[in-house]
């Protein structure tokens, strides 16, 4: 079975984001970028079932500017087999990433896409479940385990108050939670090969889209700040200030 | 403008974020409609017909729909679309689950997690873990929106809408359901407690979160988590507060032992009154809390369960 895992190139978690003076977008210039980490959660299923002996083939896919083909080699790194890279400088929609996507996947013939739950730069949470909706498969969402049998996948999902597990008729499409796996790191020789496996590289305008942009962007702004506050030297001034400055006890 | 909302049910019971989403859809303006799809939902219905500012609930109960899977309540949502121009729900797993799928088949975007209604097409967003608040326009006929339940304020209850059964077609080859194990708790929601108290790395191990139980009961508290502590197996993940996990925003939020990572901040940072309880007095968490305590939560956190 080829599992075909998405790779998306965002901000590194650990940093702050400042957002342009003129409010129209956050500032990404010389920022540190890595591979989403839902991600690389997404990657390291993918090889657990090939080293389960259930995928017999990884395809790692990333939709972004020419630099996101270093969170392709990554996953080369992990032991993705080959990648495909759709070259994209503009901002796109959950639902043009799915377009794409839903296009390799009629043309790849997967027997399962993984995809992190959502990306930490746009929080969306949308391009699993909008891919699923597109190729007509079952989707199984927010996965913190997954068990692939006879044409079937079991996932059970994170959902608040608790665990569920359903069952998908395969094709199906998974988004990884974070309890998922714990993602390993490459090692310097792998590092070094998968500079020789191939990328197969293509502009979106292949694609031939519909005109881009779902949303527009009006503005963006840096929350309101918190008032910076103040310690206290004791419980009991915490239950007091609590009882009779806050008024919230 | 015409909204429909798919209501939030956990065992039978409308769940308490719904009223939060009608208060959103309010804001839009415009007749709303409450879809509730189930089986034997007849209470669900009941309590959603109640919600000041409803005008029709509409049932679809079927065998089909018994536990909210994605595929057939997308199907049915497909199915009614046409008749409004917004579809909204509460941005929990079931929301999250469901409207991205509606919106790719209705071939629209999905506007996440809406913090602020600016206007009936116009929304303000968190992005980058809540450290930057988007504004997005949608020029799309069908709006499909997930709400921030902790950014509006539950409607009352007073209404007294029409309910009527819809029919639809719905069959789902894809996906079954096989089984659940939901976490047992007395204590409030975690989601709608008007006290959180969250425990971090900082409390050792699970049998420590035994020492926020006594203080938890006498306050009405829900109790959270930091994903440090849920990854360290103390406690299970449907505690994590944060950008991935809940996110709350109660009067009171007590942050125990927890260091204050951009992470944990996204799920707390909208709190009314934030408490830190750390040892380490450079902790980050100090920069958001209102009243901070340096020292150790062993000795403080009896005392506090004491005085209170």
């Amino acid at each position: 079975m080829k599992v075909l895992v998405g790779v998306k190139r965002v901000i590194d978690y650990n940093v702050q984001v400042r957002v342009r003076p003129d409010h129209s977008d956050v500032d990404l210039t010389n920022t540190k970028m890595a591979m989403n980490p839902f991600c690389e959660i997404a990657v390291e299923e993918a090889l657990r079932l090939k080293e389960r002996g259930v995928a017999s083939e990884i395809v790692a896919v990333s939709i972004g500017p020419k630099a996101a083909q270093e969170q392709l080699r990554t996953a080369l790194a992990l032991g993705a087999d080959r990648a495909i890279h759709v070259e994209s400088e503009n901002r796109l929609d959950s639902l043009e990433v799915a377009q794409v996507l839903a296009r390799l996947v009629a043309e790849e013939q997967p027997g399962l896409v993984i995809l992190g739950k959502q990306a930490i730069d746009s929080d969306n949470n949308q391009t699993g479940q909008m891919l699923a909706a597109l190729t007509g498969m079952g989707q199984g969402t927010f996965a913190s385990r997954l068990e692939v049998t006879d044409g079937e996948v079991r996932v059970t999902r994170e959902v608040d108050g608790g665990l569920r597990t359903l069952a998908l008729r395969l094709p199906a499409v998974i988004t990884t939670d974070l309890r998922l796996n714990e993602p390993r790191h490459a090692r310097l020789p792998d590092i070094m090969k998968a500079k020789k496996k191939p990328i197969d590289s293509r502009g979106i305008d292949t694609f031939g889209l519909a005109a881009s942009g779902y949303l527009r962007l009006e503005r963006v702004e840096t929350p309101a700040a918190r008032q910076g506050g103040s310690k206290v030297a004791s419980v009991d001034e915490l239950v007091d200030k609590l009882k009779h400055e806050a008024k919230v006890l | 403008m015409s909204i429909l909302i798919l209501a939030e049910q956990h065992d039978g019971e409308l769940a308490a974020g719904t009223a939060h989403v009608v208060a959103a859809a309010r804001a839009i303006g415009g007749d709303i409609d409450v879809l509730v799809a189930g089986e034997g939902v007849d209470a669900v219905a009941q309590a959603a017909a109640g919600l000041d500012g409803v005008s029709r609930v509409r049932v679809a109960d079927d065998a089909v729909y018994a536990h909210q899977l994605a595929e057939p309540l997308a199907e049915l949502l497909v199915a009614l679309a046409d008749d409004y121009t917004h579809v909204l729900a509460a941005s929990s797993t079931t929301g999250k689950n469901v409207l991205p799928r509606l919106a790719a088949l209705r071939d629209v975007a999905q506007i996440s997690d809406i913090l602020e209604v600016v206007g009936a097409d116009t929304f303000k967003r968190p992005i980058y873990a809540g450290n930057a608040i988007a504004t997005v326009r949608s020029s799309d006929p069908l709006k499909v929106i997930t709400v921030r339940t902790t950014a509006f304020d539950a409607v009352a209850d007073g209404g007294s809408a029409a309910i009527e059964p819809v029919s639809a077609e719905v069959s789902n080859p894809s996906s079954r359901f096989v089984g659940e194990e939901l976490a047992q708790s007395d204590r409030p929601e975690l989601g709608s407690a008007k006290i959180v108290i969250s425990g971090g790395r900082g409390m050792g191990s699970g049998d420590n979160f035994k020492l926020l139980d006594g203080i938890a009961d006498k306050l009405g508290a829900a109790i959270g988590a930091s994903r440090a502590a849920v990854d360290a197996g103390f406690v299970p993940n449907d505690m994590q507060v944060g950008q991935t996990g809940k996110i709350v925003a109660p009067e009171l939020y007590i942050a125990v032992g927890i260091s204050g990572a951009i992470q944990h901040l996204a799920g707390m940072k909208d709190s009314k009154v934030i408490v830190a309880i750390n040892k380490d007095e450079d902790a980050p968490i100090f920069q958001v809390a209102d009243y901070g305590l340096v020292g150790d939560l062993f000795e403080i956190l009896p005392a506090l369960e004491q005085k209170l």
